[in-house]
């Protein structure tokens, strides 16, 4: 599962910021995960918890997951991830890269292969709260 | 917001002993073909080698290769397969061989996505073939990747060293190290290398035109006893030294 792959990332970089930021003690995580990624919630959930190390033991992790959005670069239109017309092999392609929705999607409207994936793309730190030293 | 992965992949390449970036101004010049070649005889002397093609809007050594059909395993992370000994990764598994349409931005995603999730485990080269010129993938490798050197390839044409002249002068700039410059395709004369010492680049050798190659793309086995692998495998030394 290469969600555990993506939670050892979101876990270091927190302890990152939470030492560039002098924060005591870690309350809460705010985590964002795109749609079109596709990451199994529970294997993600599970993974963060299990690689949770003793600085952030107080701390809760929030996961939403973030609808996927495209604004093609032609014509202007934006769209959401067509996930129901899309087969199971393309899923998992776009799962694992989610970049390679250039080879498989297109503008509905002009067909262009040429759009931006304007928000929902992977995964992403939305917030950490806690309390911060001398604070 | 900020993106947690960029953080990992330190990590996935630590065990890595050599990244060799095989690249040039230029496109066609054989940089995928060397690329190749030489990390399959590096496969082939025993030394643990990766193969990672960057080309990702023109991916062709699959090609080479011969790849059939295969994906990654998916532990916790992304296992490369390996193909003729290689540990390889192209964007092709995923893509399966349409047409990807990538703008910088796109690149750099799909380039740091892959660094986070791959586990390349331990391994004494990773080869990286490069699409020409000195935009993103050359820009991205020289941001994110932990001390990658360059391998230049270039042929006997002037236009070809207008063009390798730029990535030396950056390279130089950024103060990355340079193995040396590769004169490939070479058919008849050329002074080529008088002007590479002048830049004061290390002239590693030449390779000559060698028709045999386009008939055994594909063929590994056949590909390895051509003129032109004899000649790449002599290039060994400048990297394994
Ligand atoms: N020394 C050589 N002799 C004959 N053909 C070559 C030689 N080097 C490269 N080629 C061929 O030239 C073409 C371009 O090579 P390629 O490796 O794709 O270049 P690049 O990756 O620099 O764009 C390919 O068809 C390749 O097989
Ligand atoms: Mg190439
Ligand atoms: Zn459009």
């Amino acid at each position: 599962m290469h969600e555990w792959a993506l939670a050892e990332s979101v876990i270091k970089t927190v302890l990152r910021i939470v030492d560039e930021k002098g924060i005591r003690k870690v309350t809460e995580i705010k985590i964002k995960i795109g749609e079109m990624q596709q990451l199994e919630y529970e294997v993600f959930r599970e993974a963060l918890v299990q690689l949770k190390p003793v600085e952030l033991k107080d701390a809760e992790f929030i996961i939403e997951v973030a609808e996927t959005e495209f604004k093609c670069r032609t014509c202007g239109l934006k769209w959401l991830f067509p996930k129901k017309e899309l087969g199971e092999d393309v899923l998992e392609a776009i799962h694992f890269l989610p970049e390679v929705s250039h080879a498989y999607l297109r503008c509905p409207r002009c067909g262009s292969p040429d759009f931006e994936i304007t928000g929902g793309r992977g995964v992403w730190i939305e917030s950490i709260s806690g309390v911060e030293k001398n604070g | 917001m900020v993106d947690p992965r960029i953080s990992v992949i330190d990590d996935r390449v630590r065990k890595v002993g050599r990244i060799i970036a095989v690249s040039s101004g230029k496109g066609g010049v054989g940089k995928s073909l060397l690329a190749s070649t030489l990390a399959l005889i590096l496969a082939g002397k025993g030394y643990s080698t990766g193969l990672f093609d960057l080309d990702f809007t023109s991916p062709s050594t699959h090609v080479i290769l011969g790849l059939k059909e295969t994906r990654p395993l998916e532990d916790r992370g992304i296992i490369p397969p390996v193909v003729h000994g290689l540990k390889y990764m192209t964007i092709i598994y995923y893509s399966g061989g349409r047409a990807t349409p990538l703008r910088g931005i796109d690149f750099s995603n799909a380039f740091i996505e892959l660094l986070s999730v791959t586990d390349w485990g331990g391994l004494d080269f990773l080869i990286l073939d490069m699409p020409p010129g000195i935009g993103d993938a050359t820009l991205d490798v020289i941001r994110l990747m932990r001390k990658p050197r360059f391998l230049i390839v270039t042929t006997p044409s002037p236009l070809a060293f207008e063009t390798v002249k730029k990535l030396i002068g950056m390279l130089r700039e950024l103060d990355i190290p340079i193995v040396g410059v590769v004169e490939n395709m070479k058919t008849g004369f050329s002074n080529i290398q008088q002007e590479y010492r002048k830049l004061n680049v290390k002239f590693l050798g030449e390779i000559p035109y060698d028709p045999a190659v386009e008939e055994n793309l594909g063929n590994v086995d056949r590909l390895l006893k051509t003129v032109f692998a004899k000649e790449a495998e002599k290039l060994l030394e400048h990297l394994t030294g």
